[in-house]
């Protein structure tokens, strides 16, 4: 009798249930949709922060009626308090880049459509690939609570029964003022550092360390799954690029996050257990000497925190590159240019986005020496994301170019990328850094290559993906006016940034008015936020078409786009076991447009061999020559 | 007939650590993905996710850890107070019940690939209560520190011995429960070949995690007992 | 759609190339010795960035106009890259990348990998939430003992050691004076949690890290008033921690140091009413 590796899944039937279809669902596609409609909320609040934050900005003390309301503690006659100007930027910060930036383009779009692309009928773990969304849904309503922790004054004083320098709460503030790294001694004393620096540094830390596990299980599920269930004739290299960008994101999210969740239950013992990692001794704070703490260093975070910062930034936005590719290739109707050369790069990236942690840490106190060689190494990520930007603008060469709303997305995602990227050169040299670090200059780059790049992948993912997941194609029109006005209004929000970087204008200033070498940049400050308050407005056409075209779509066939990969083969929206018990087989790779002698523009990987496509390619064509050879 | 002693020939391969290179084609083949051999039409299960998966979350676990020891030898360079204490003999005896723990863990895992049920029940108790026997010992030691007035936040070495413990003890928790999850279904052999491989990948998953928990609680002691 | 987008590329291109050559808003003047370098070399890495933003978005708005799909164009090309062309560009990419890393060592390191020159005038520089207390060795050209016991805010915000002989002639005041055209060196401490030492003019920015003491050494080249501030967040005040700065000629400056407590506080205070702020 032979051995018995595999056996035979036995079908399982659909959930019955609006419970166990919709709530706690084991199917990856619902687990998805989870995620994805998690980043819709949280992104709204973020986007109201950050509109609340650039109208301070702009009229400082101006009496905002609906904050008197609502914050009667934090702005109090509707004025702004310094402090909640800072609880804003911190928050801001967290939900944006925790809860944005890592949750829908891996979480989302990536349990959606990894098990579909490589023709798996579901994640390895199913069970715990719905803990990972519930996980991290329960971190967002922590972080909620620290809202209402400081903001409240009745919840923070019960909180602050828990212990009265580490849970104090009702501050008025929404949340710490630490920023969204919360670096030590700040964030380590309580309440005597600060406003919000008690309850609400509690329930930030607990927020991010639940983060921390849902994220873990959500890689655990990642890599497994794309190890161990690709289909017959999915061999790595026949992967479309967004499973490459997911997987090695998923690597980057196993190694990156277990660091911070350690350094947050440090600085939790810190607050709370009187033990001393990153406290110092001999410190004297709002008139009084700090006892009980001594030894500890604030550089030590910021190593920790920054071991994961860094990996972080690319795990926000590897995903947006692997579906812009995909989607570059898919409108242009070419084969995307330099296939082994993305995967390599895409890798590169990766690996090398853990050498670098220290550019965030130049003029911190740590060792020049090692300076000089995290700078060195830093410039040299840029190498790959170049590759990866000539390889994009090699797919439109030559191309065929259909301008639907992903396609547009895609490109726009490709112009910031650029465009924020190329800041990275100056930032991550140590002799620039000296007047650039935490200026707006910095603030400019991350902003364009993180938020704005990573959200561009993110919209180009969702009108691509929309009508597989929904059935229904989202309004054309309204897709494209939302793509003009984002386009041009993120430059204009951000390219003056680093005008008033080279100005000198520190972050995390609550207003810019104490100093004169600030005082002619109010009139960037204005237009920056005229276009702020403009750019966030027409988000409002995106949701509308979101949920609209969700139920009011246009009806979607199966394969809309005329696109390669396992995805479109499948009705739309897919059925529960994804392929219907039928084991999809891929014959070719990924990006087969325009195969000279084929009846169509594109030929899917379960297109098996033609004979007259065969004979007309020879032994290959291209000199990349990939996914044809196996 | 060629029936052996035990009555069955094997039939489930439970291969440990090597699911990557197990015949199936699973990681990364020429021809194909992870489920697929010769023929079949529907989707097959290969218990190799398992192992897989456990070794994923090794990798993220030793990450944790590797941060925190980084933690605890930059923080013995900096300030002054750093004060090593004398280790309670009793973590000796810690660290010889996981050791023996995870050979019994090994015999258990063999039993089963042996469709020697009744020794793989056995041993896992017997791992199971060395577990307990280990985290007893844990706690035994804490309230030596403590009635020597060696607390949480007396000193920096302190603290880190009672993090890397506790955190180690409460991973050591999650597989004490993988364990109790195993003998809880030993009673009942699965009645499908999925089923079969379901339990001999659990098995072979649970042990390779209690192996890493003792290699990580031996690393740990040597960095506490050594690293000064 | 193409020939639009292109357009519109290209737009965003020029106007933000413009916002950057119209050096409407620009560093304020370098004052350091060390600034011009810094200068520099980010000119220079900011013409071979604007060349690649350039040539970069201008390429996007090429391909897209020209490879837009219309009715008479057949397939698009069917390549799956050229080997040659990855290797050239990923070359010539390094070598531009990593020369300006090296390039943008030299400055880091002559003032960080080497120490402060000797007869370096040394001045501590003590951070608080959320104000600069500068202290000043005096005469004896020795700093007197301090200690977190003694201090109170209104009164010793160093904690000063009245019994210390050495600390009769310091001096301590929100203000940074140094002398122009000779070497200083900065030791930054800080009292209660990270702060950073921020003169755009001088070029260079350092953190003060509570429970570290932070050499910094540079040589003002110009006389005049500056503008001090903060440039880590170190909590509610964070945007008005604000001082001066006062670079005097070196008579000025040397008479200064040899006067007493009291005498010092006063004199410093005219010295910073009769310098203005530079233009901005």
């Amino acid at each position: 009798m032979a051995e018995a590796t595999h056996a035979e899944v036995h079908r399982h039937e659909p959930p019955k249930g609006f419970i166990r279809k919709y709530i706690f669902s084991l199917d990856h596609k619902v687990i998805g949709i989870q995620y994805i409609l998690l980043a819709l909320t949280a992104v709204v609040f973020g986007l109201v922060m950050s509109v609340l934050m650039r109208m301070n900005l702009t009229w400082p003390g101006t009496n905002w009626p609906i904050l008197a309301t609502l914050f009667p503690t934090g702005a109090p006659g509707g004025v702004m308090s310094d402090a909640f100007y800072l609880s804003l930027v911190t928050m801001h910060g967290t939900i944006m880049v925790f809860f944005v930036l890592t949750t829908a383009p891996q979480g989302g779009f990536g349990n959606y459509f990894l098990p579909i692309q490589i023709g798996a009928d579901d994640m390895a773990f199913p069970v715990l690939n719905m803990m990972s969304f519930w996980v991290t849904f329960v971190g967002f309503l922590v972080l909620i609570l620290a809202i209402f922790a400081e903001g409240n004054v009745t919840v923070g004083l019960w909180f602050a029964k828990l212990g009265e320098s580490a849970w104090a709460g009702g501050s008025g503030t929404v949340g710490p003022i630490g920023g969204w790294t919360g670096y030590p001694p700040l964030s380590a004393l309580g309440k005597i550092a600060g406003p919000g620096q008690g309850a609400g540094v509690n329930l930030w830390i607990i927020s991010i360390a639940i983060f921390c596990i849902g994220s873990l299980l959500g890689a655990l599920n990642f890599i497994t799954t794309l190890l161990n269930m690709r289909t017959r004739g999915m061999t790595l290299m026949r992967m479309p690029l967004t499973c490459w960008a997911w997987f090695t994101t998923a690597i980057l999210a196993l190694l990156s996050f277990p660091v911070l969740l350690g350094g947050g239950i440090l600085l939790l013992l810190d607050r709370m257990a009187g033990t001393s990692f990153f406290i110092p001794g001999g410190l004297y704070v709002s008139g009084a000497t700090v006892p009980l703490h001594n030894g500890g260093s604030p550089l030590l975070w910021q190593h920790l925190f920054w071991f994961f910062g860094h990996p972080e930034v690319y795990i926000a936005i590897l995903p947006g590159m692997g579906a812009t590719s995909h989607i570059l290739s898919t409108f242009a109707r070419k084969p995307i240019f330099g296939y082994r050369a993305m995967v390599f790069a895409i890798f590169a990236i990766g690996m090398l986005g853990f050498f670098v942690w220290g550019h965030h840490m130049f003029i911190s106190g740590m060792s020049p020496y090692s300076a000089v060689a995290f700078s060195i190494l830093t410039l040299s990520i840029g190498v790959p994301s170049a590759i990866k930007t000539f390889n994009w603008l090699g797919t439109l060469w030559g191309a065929k170019i259909r301008f639907t709303t992903p396609m547009l997305f895609a490109i726009g995602f490709v112009s910031l990328f650029v465009a924020g990227g190329i800041t990275g050169l100056v930032l991550g040299q140590t002799s620039l850094d000296f007047f650039f670090h935490d200026t707006y200059f910095v603030t400019a780059h991350f902003h364009l290559v993180m938020g704005v790049a990573s959200i561009f992948g993110m919209f180009a993912a969702t009108y691509f993906w929309f009508p597989k997941m929904f059935g229904r194609m989202m309004n054309e029109n309204l897709g494209k006016f939302h793509f003009w006005i984002t386009f041009v209004g993120v430059y204009a929000i951000f390219v003056p940034f680093h005008a008033m970087g080279m100005v000198g204008m520190p972050r995390r200033y609550a207003q810019f008015g104490e100093y004169e070498f600030l005082k002619n940049t109010h009139p960037l400050v204005m237009f920056v936020t005229v276009a702020a308050i403009i750019t966030a407005a027409v988000q409002l056409v995106f949701y509308f078409n979101f949920f609209w075209s969700m139920f009011k779509g246009q009806k979607a066939g199966d394969n809309p786009w005329e696109a390669t990969t396992l995805e479109w083969n499948i009705p739309s929206p897919p059925p529960h076991d994804n392929f219907a018990g039928v084991v999809p087989e891929v014959y070719r790779g990924p990006y087969e447009f325009s195969v000279p002698g084929a009846p169509k523009d594109f030929m899917m990987q379960t297109e098996p061999e033609a004979a007259e496509v065969a004979a007309s390619l020879g032994e290959g064509s291209g000199n990349g020559g990939n996914g044809h050879r196996h | 007939m060629a029936a052996t002693v035990t009555g069955t020939e094997q039939v489930i391969d439970t291969t440990v650590g090597g699911g990557l290179r197990s015949r199936g084609g699973n990681g990364f083949p020429k021809n194909g993905g992870g489920r697929h051999d010769e023929g079949g039409d529907s989707f097959r299960f290969s218990a190799d996710r398992y192992r897989i998966g456990v070794w994923v979350a090794i990798g993220s676990i030793l990450m944790l850890f590797v941060a925190l020891a980084s933690s605890y030898i930059v923080r013995s360079a900096s300030g002054n107070d750093w004060q090593p204490i004398a280790m309670p003999k009793v973590l000796w005896l810690s660290t010889a019940l996981i050791l023996i723990s995870s050979i019994t863990m090994e015999i258990s895992r063999r039993s089963l690939k042996h469709q020697r049920d009744a020794g793989y029940g056995r041993w896992l108790l017997i791992t199971t209560a060395l577990g307990l026997g280990f985290l007893a010992s844990q706690v035994f030691a804490w309230r030596q520190l403590a009635r020597q007035g060696a607390y949480l936040a007396s000193n920096p070495y302190n603290s880190f011995f009672y993090l890397f413990t506790a955190a180690h003890g409460l991973h050591l928790c999650g597989g004490i429960l993988a364990l109790s999850y195993l003998l809880l279904r030993t009673t009942r052999k699965r009645r499908t070949v999925e089923g079969e491989l379901r339990r001999a990948g659990a098995a072979d998953a649970a042990t390779i995690y209690w192996h890493f928990m003792d290699g990580l609680w031996v690393a740990l002691f040597f960095l506490l007992f050594f690293w000064k | 759609m193409g020939r639009v987008l292109a357009l519109a590329i290209w737009i965003i291109t020029i106007a933000s190339v413009w916002m950057f050559v119209s050096h409407r808003w620009w560093f304020p003047e370098a004052i350091s010795e060390h600034g011009p370098s810094v200068d520099r070399q980010f000119m220079i890495t900011i013409i071979v960035v604007g060349v690649a933003f350039a040539a970069a978005q201008i390429g996007l708005g090429w391909v897209v106009w020209k490879y837009r799909d219309t009715a008479d164009k057949a397939r698009a090309t069917y390549s799956h890259g050229n080997n040659r062309l990855e290797v050239v560009w990923t070359v010539v990419t390094a070598i531009v990348f990593i020369s300006l890393a090296v390039m943008g060592q030299r400055v880091w390191a002559s003032l960080h990998l080497h120490a402060a020159p000797a007869g370096s005038y040394q001045i501590e520089v003590v951070a608080q939430q959320f104000a600069w207390n500068i202290h000043y060795p005096g005469k004896d050209n020795t700093f007197g003992r301090t200690s977190t016991d003694l201090i109170d805010d209104s009164s010793n915000p160093v904690g000063l050691d009245a019994t210390d002989p050495n600390a009769k002639d310091d001096a301590v005041t929100p203000t940074l004076v140094i002398p122009v055209n000779r070497p200083v060196e900065l030791i930054l401490r800080s009292k209660d949690v990270t702060h950073s030492f921020w003169v755009p003019q001088l070029r260079f920015k350092q953190d003060l890290v509570p429970g570290l003491g932070i050499h910094v050494h540079f040589t003002a080249t110009k006389v005049g008033k500056y503008e001090l501030a903060c440039a880590e967040l170190c909590g509610m005040n964070h945007y008005k921690m604000k001082s001066f700065m006062l670079v005097l000629p070196q008579s000025d400056f040397d008479a200064l140091t040899k006067l007493s407590q009291a005498q010092f506080q006063e004199r410093k205070g005219q010295l910073l009413d009769s310098y203005q702020l530079p233009q901005y």
